[in-house]
């Protein structure tokens, strides 16, 4: 897979905050995983696992493709909200982690040490408040198509910019050199610029899977008719 | 499934290094990191001790300095952000060449430049040295549970499921007259990402049930590597205590 050897870092590096809350975070994202793996138990039978992989592979796929904003800085999909969408936010966590891991191991993308404040950032934030944005919206995604196109349109926004928010506590705690207010309007102006590039693509992968497949959507899915069985002389 | 086993890090060998436990270097590379992480700034010499032991690590698993340098270029992005530290950040400021920098700036720029270079260098040092399969099995072997292995390693073989047929769709494309230069291939790619999904899965799902019909029970088979002798862990901890206990010297020494 040659594109791999030419793609841009975005993660964050090791050295941008220091080691004390490298080590906070990073218990910040075990014990945070901790948590989505035990509730991920329910929602994960061996046929919904091979599933969950590919959501994975996808997002890591995807965030190959970087959105240049300036010389040197780039974004790319964060996937938080896709993963949420369509596996449930414990299991999307879990992928977006894995993506994070892999990343850090095979790619040199993003810093060991900094895993911790990637996965809190992408993985914790951006799954769990674009899943929320996309629950508190879950009417009018149930409404039509269209409806949830939308609706993942703006949770993946929310989740692209509400994760830079992340960053920037992260700076805030034990980050050195700017001014806060400089890294706070740095990053959120930025991504919400990235975060319109990850609400299209989010949008359009929601939208031809709940066109194709339905029941592939977690969002949704718990709406959809589910077949029951009837014991014998019921009739109705 | 040739390049499952295989990724573009990876430097086949067979050195000592290559030899170890994924699971021992996992953690070396881990304590490692977080050792330079916690070095202070101002411990110039420190910074320099370090790279030398990770010199010592690649002439032990012999990796060409240059095959190194152009993989660790993926930090490029953050070196333009260390740039950027000096002219914005806040504090004194010295002059240099006509332009006012901020030393905390200059300082904070530093940080950044050398922990993200080792940083890199070590993450590219644990990559080039491990194939694929063998960090997902020392990731199990350290207690990570089965279930995120699971998703890990279905997650890279989907990878060349997904690449696979992106490279269909792609060539449907070019021999519907689709001209594929860079920008326009890029916006039919972002149009078409939606199909990929659902081509992808449903080629995984073929897959999974193939997979399940030839008694596939839910667990991966075989993820056990050889466990590592307390002797093989003494001997593989050794750059990274040394790097641990440079960064204490730091607090003190320099």
């Amino acid at each position: 897979m040659e594109p791999h050897t030419d793609l841009v870092a975005m993660h964050m590096s090791d050295g941008i905050v220091n080691a004390p809350t490298s080590v906070i975070f990073g218990l910040v994202a075990v014990l945070g995983l901790a948590v989505c793996v035990a509730r991920a138990r329910g929602d994960l039978d061996d046929r919904t696992a091979p599933m969950a992989g590919l959501v994975a592979a996808f997002v890591f796929a995807v965030q190959m493709l970087n959105f240049p904003i300036l010389p040197g800085v780039s974004g790319h999909l964060l996937g938080g909200a896709l993963c949420a969408i369509l596996v449930g936010p414990y299991v999307g966590a879990i992928c977006v982690s894995i993506v994070l891991l892999l990343q850090a191991l095979l790619f040199a993308d993003g810093g060991l040490s900094a895993l911790g404040t990637n996965i809190t950032n992408m993985a914790l934030i951006g799954t769990f408040v674009g899943y929320g944005v996309a629950v508190a919206l879950r009417r009018v995604a149930l409404r039509s198509r269209g409806g949830l196109v939308v609706v993942a349109f703006v949770a993946a926004w929310v989740n692209t910019v509400v994760a830079s928010l992340g960053f920037v506590l992260e700076y805030a705690i034990g980050g050195q050199g700017l001014a806060l207010g400089t890294v706070f309007g740095l990053m959120t102006g930025f991504h919400a610029l990235i975060g319109i590039g990850e609400g299209i693509i989010t949008a359009l992968t929601v939208g031809a899977v709940a066109a194709v497949r339905p029941d592939l959507v977690y969002l949704t899915r718990s709406a959809a008719p589910s077949l029951t069985i009837k014991s014998q002389g019921v009739r109705s | 499934m040739g390049a499952g086993h295989a990724h573009p890090l990876y430097r086949a060998g067979d050195s000592v290094v290559h030899r170890l436990p994924a699971h021992v270097k996992i953690v070396v590379a881990f304590v490692f990191v977080l050792a330079v992480v916690a070095t202070p700034r101002e411990a110039f010499a420190v910074f320099g001790l370090q790279f030398l032991l990770l010199v010592g690590v690649w002439t032990v698993a012999r990796i060409p300095p240059g095959w190194l340098a152009a993989r660790a270029l993926i930090e490029a992005p953050f070196v333009v952000l260390a740039v950027l530290l000096p002219f914005f950040a806040t504090g004194p400021r010295v002059e240099w060449m006509g332009m006012s920098l901020a030393v905390d700036g200059l300082l904070a720029g530093w940080n950044i430049l050398v922990k993200g270079t080792l940083g890199v260098l070590v993450s590219v040092t644990l990559a080039a040295t491990t194939p694929l399969r063998d960090l997902v099995s020392g990731l199990s072997r350290l207690r990570v549970p089965s279930m995120v292995c699971v998703i890990a390693t279905l997650m890279l073989r989907y990878l060349e499921v997904i690449a696979a047929e992106a490279r269909r769709m792609r060539l449907a494309r070019v021999s519907r007259g689709h001209d594929p230069r860079f920008v326009w291939q890029l916006g039919a790619t972002v149009r078409s990402v939606g199909a990929l999904f659902l081509r992808s899965y449903e080629r995984g799902e073929r897959v999974h049930l193939a997979m399940l019909s030839r008694g596939y029970t839910g667990t991966m088979p075989a993820f056990t590597t050889a466990s590592a002798s307390t002797a093989t862990w003494s001997v593989a901890l050794v750059p990274a205590v040394a790097a641990a206990l440079l960064a204490l010297s730091g607090y003190w020494v320099w």
